[in-house]
């Protein structure tokens, strides 16, 4: 199943630190200390400190250096290339948070992918079921596609998402309409933005957590349109929170901080949200099943429009996925990555990192799960 | 059925009670009767038979759905729960309904059982073409037989008495029957329930809604500050057995379990003893299986419920007995609201004049100090320790407990389980809220006593290598398997441990290397012939981590073995903790 054993013409290979070009000596989101990393995006999973040059795309760039501070980071255009030992290198938009890119290398007239992680949705492509918060997925054509698999299991398939919005902002006006806050959660990072970008502002204030406005700014300073928010320190009109809704992340749940919001009805917004079993654990008044995630129908369709004959599945339900790929025709194989183990600890390390970014430095470094 | 869908889904997602009641009524009050009807009785537990086998339906959803059984099997085991399974591999719908429930059940699902195969697959596929997932949820669980939801009967009572204005007690005892599967529910029964005009022909055979009753957690040394003296109270034995009502009115007998099924023909003895009652007669109290002047392990009775016919043999094997104690009704008079000892004289003199009927003996005794010396002879007597119930209480409903936190309440003063301290060997995801959380454990004990800490690690580390144990030689048993008994947070943390130990992983099934101790709960234990260590227990569940337990010093077949006897002979607190 893992591709470690591969042929050493491979163009990315699996190492101890991560994932790894040999011809061009550098790494994709590696995990240990590296001296070049090629970082997909600023989740904490994929974005580590203490590599000694980085590589992103552009729009990330501000997300990127508010989560790792002082690094020396090189950034591309989607589309630009660069050459380096003879590897052209360039980054293309995976539409999963600011600033994602799917990795292209090009090798003598080979070329691989590397997905990072990336959002797209349905059987079709819909414009309408596009993450407004960042550049939507490209299928980038390659000989072989290293792809993630968070939500590869046909049980995952999005509803879509205007249907979605319309379930958060009917919620939202009846809570207000009650006279109760709507406490919605979500990972600081990338889902607070999308919800910011989705709901329709005019139903009442919105309210964010002090670990989601750094974000916000970013996005803001990039050019994403979102409404307007302010943090609950600001507000004078204490009694206009009674209409708010409130956007934080879910370490709040039944946290000081969250109590002062009263009787708030509370949400969390996630793809796991999918199953009866996450949202009981969850123990919210609603799951909305929102993902910056595949699903289902969406990883089969990335794939299928790489026209890759060769597939590595990195994170997520591995092994359904190979199995699933090899029934289809392709060779399929498996890197063991430390990209979060299975299911909810994933996004739990994500938004531990999301919320560093108001701690002071030393606390954003984080360890990867056991 | 959209509509209850979208109830089912609130109720699910809501925690807070008020939230429950608040979805429920919203929804009875727009539903239409026939709808409403079988509303209640889906939310009040009534069970629809399964109308097709679940094996059917999950090949069927495969195919509706394009994908191989492997595929489907990976994604049951993420989901834990067959019909959400299903509801989420389909494809979406490309149709919509507006059929409502009552039609839903009565026009299309009923119809369904004894279709032939081919039509059942051709018309389930159909239906699950019109459904949102919500929708295909609910509709599978209905058909699959497993329809289960996050409320009480109690709940639904009190949702319709607040909407139409009633007496909760009142709806309470309408509805008794409503769930019984031989009556389909209708408009006009709903009709009875939510009546306001009052007079409703009550059916000759109904029952009283069971009082239950809850489990008595105090030192001893606090009894005679929390329940008052001994004297205070009827002390009774805690029988091990079926609670039942027997209901005698118009010449008729009923008998009625706690979970409101009418048992009358399973228990032909009864209805025997039971016609002797006169008239407007209503006794609460215990069947048991009745052998030797002593009642018998409950797996007895167990295994006679477990027969369609009862036939002669079975009849000798496993003969019945009731033990009344309690009377809700004499000469046609409702006697809930007297107190508890008006009610055992009453319960006495019917008793009297129905020989075999047997009168919950009581046991009088001037401490709490004696009663818990007699207590320990539970074990031997075949019961489960003591009945405490106020001499001035009346009989109250359900589980709600009554004003003045310990008089209105009937309290079990149980024996402690059985115990024994045991080694998690594997490990297997739970279902529902517990899905992709490890929270079903496979537990053993050592074959014998390990000589020290080193040969016990000797054997962990020989099972870590996958190597098979040798004939004769030390080794981990497997003996039973539990689920319960640990909180949230201890789940997590040995849910944590299992990732990190895992060996193997067999489908849903993990190994692990053997490093919790555990300590281990039952009811009863007896020779199972079917169970690879030649002993079955009843019940089982954990009691606690035994964090402070060396894995060596874990229980052994030969503790098991010991326990044995004790069902007969030793006093309660077995095990080698």
């Amino acid at each position: 199943m893992s591709s470690t054993s591969a042929p050493t013409d491979d163009l990315v290979v699996l190492r101890p630190e991560g994932l790894y070009c040999p011809p061009g000596d550098f790494y994709i989101d590696p995990w240990r200390p590296v001296a070049r990393a090629i970082v997909t995006h600023a989740h904490a999973d994929h974005a580590r400190v203490g590599h000694g040059h980085y590589l992103a795309a552009a729009p990330g760039e501000g997300v990127l250096r508010a989560r790792l501070g002082q690094i020396a980071l090189q950034t591309l255009a989607y589309g630009e290339v660069v050459d380096h030992f003879g590897v052209r290198v360039s980054l293309h938009p995976a539409g999963h948070v600011l600033g994602s890119a799917q990795v292209r290398l090009e090798h003598r007239g080979r070329v691989w992918v590397a997905s990072g992680d990336y959002y797209v949705a349905g059987d079709v492509p819909d414009a309408r079921e596009d993450n407004l918060t960042c550049t939507p997925f490209e299928p980038v054509r390659c000989d072989c596609f290293i792809t993630e698999s968070t939500f590869g299991l046909p049980i995952y398939r999005w509803r879509p998402q205007r249907e979605l919005f319309d379930d958060v902002n009917r919620w939202w006006a009846g809570n207000a309409d009650q006279g109760r806050a709507s406490l919605l959660l979500g990972y600081s990072f990338g889902k607070a933005q999308r919800l910011l970008a989705g709901v329709d502002p005019g139903i009442g204030p919105i309210v964010v957590h002090g670990a989601v406005e750094p974000l916000n700014r970013a996005y803001r300073e990039a050019g994403v349109a979102l409404p307007a928010t302010q943090l609950v320190t600001d507000v004078s009109d204490k009694a206009s929170l009674k209409r708010a809704l409130v956007i934080a992340p879910p370490s709040v749940q039944n946290s000081q901080w969250s109590r002062r919001f009263g009787d708030a009805s509370d949400a969390f917004a996630s793809g796991w949200m999918q199953l009866r079993g996450a949202r009981r654990r969850r123990s919210v008044d609603r799951g909305f099943v929102l993902s910056d995630h595949a699903d289902w129908p969406g990883l089969q369709r990335a794939i299928r429009a790489t026209g890759a004959q060769r597939v590595i599945v990195t994170h997520g339900y591995e092994s359904v996925m190979v199995r699933w790929l090899a029934e289809q025709g392709l060779e399929a194989g498996a890197f063991s990555t430390e990209y979060g183990d299975e299911q909810e600890t994933r996004e739990e390390t994500k938004e531990a990192a999301a919320v560093s970014l108001v701690d002071p430095p030393a606390a954003t470094r984080q360890e990867p799960p056991a | 059925m959209k509509r209850f869908a979208q109830l089912f889904d609130e109720l699910d997602a809501s925690t807070a009670t008020s939230a429950k009641v608040d979805a429920l009524k919203r929804y009875f009050a727009q539903a239409a009767p026939a709808d409403a009807a079988w509303a209640v009785y889906f939310l009040a537990g009534g069970k629809p038979r399964q109308v097709v086998p679940t094996a059917t339906l999950r090949t069927l959803a495969c195919e509706q759905a394009g994908i191989a059984p492997w595929l489907f099997e990976e994604s049951y085991q993420a989901v834990g729960d067959l019909a959400e399974t299903i509801a989420h591999v389909l494809p979406p719908p490309r149709h919509a309904s507006h059929i409502g429930l009552a039609e839903w059940v009565e026009q299309r699902l009923l119809p369904l059982r004894g279709a032939d195969p081919l039509a059942q697959a051709e018309r389930i596929a159909a239906y699950w073409d019109e459904l949102d997932a919500p929708g295909r949820f609910l509709l599978t669980k209905l058909i699959g037989g497993g329809f289960r939801v996050g409320v009480s009967k109690l709940l639904v009572q009190r949702a319709l008495a607040e909407l139409h204005d009633l007496d909760a007690k009142l709806v309470a005892q309408r509805m008794m029957g409503y769930t019984d599967a031989k009556q389909m529910p209708d408009a006009a029964r709903y009709a009875q329930v939510i009546s306001t005009s009052g007079a409703v022909p009550a059916d000759a055979g109904q029952p009283y809604p069971f009082f239950l009753a809850h489990a008595l957690d105090a030192p001893l040394a606090e009894f005679e500050a929390r329940l008052g003296p001994p004297r205070d109270w009827l002390v009774e034995w805690k029988y091990d057995g079926i609670r039942a009502q027997v209901v005698k009115r118009a010449g008729q007998v009923s008998v009625w379990s706690r979970g409101e099924e009418l048992m009358t023909e399973r228990f032909p003895e009864i209805v025997q003893l039971a016609a002797q009652l006169p008239d407007g007669s209503v006794l609460d109290g215990e069947i048991v299986v009745w052998k030797d002047g002593a009642p018998a392990p409950f797996n007895l009775l167990q295994q006679r419920i477990g027969r369609k016919t009862l036939t002669k043999k079975v009849l000798a094997d496993a003969p019945v007995g009731f033990i009344a104690y309690d009377a809700l009704e004499a000469a046609g008079d409702d006697l809930r609201e007297r107190p508890q000892w008006q009610r055992r004289e009453a319960l006495a003199a019917l008793v009297a004049g129905a020989p075999g009927i047997q009168l919950s003996p009581l046991e009088v005794r001037d401490s709490w100090d004696e009663l818990a010396a007699l207590r320990e002879s539970s074990r031997e007597r075949g019961v489960e320790g003591f009945m405490l119930k106020h001499r001035e209480a009346h009989y109250g409903t359900g589980r709600k407990k009554q004003e003045g936190l310990a008089g209105g309440t009937w309290w079990k003063w149980k024996i402690a389980p059985l115990s024994v301290d045991a080694v998690l060997i594997y490990a297997q995801a739970g279902h529902g809220r517990r899905a992709s959380v490890y929270t079903d454990y496979t537990f053993a004990v050592w074959s014998r006593a390990p000589v020290d800490a080193a040969e016990a690690q000797a054997v962990v580390e020989a099972i870590a290598r996958r190597e098979p144990a040798q004939p004769g030689a030390l080794q981990l048993v497997a003996f039973a398997k539990a689920y319960s008994g640990l909180t949230d947070a201890e789940f997590r943390d040995v849910d944590r441990v299992i990732r990190q130990t895992t060996l193997e992983k067999f489908g849903p099934v993990r190994s692990v290397k053997p490093t919790m101790v555990f300590e281990l709960g039952f009811e009863g234990i007896n020779r199972s012939p079917r169970h690879k260590s030649g002993i079955a227990v009843r019940f089982p569940r954990m009691l606690r981590i035994r964090d402070d337990k060396p894995l060596h010093e874990a229980d052994t077949l030969q503790t098991l073995e010991a326990l044995l006897g004790v069902g007969a002979s030793a006093s309660a607190s077995a095990g080698a903790g």
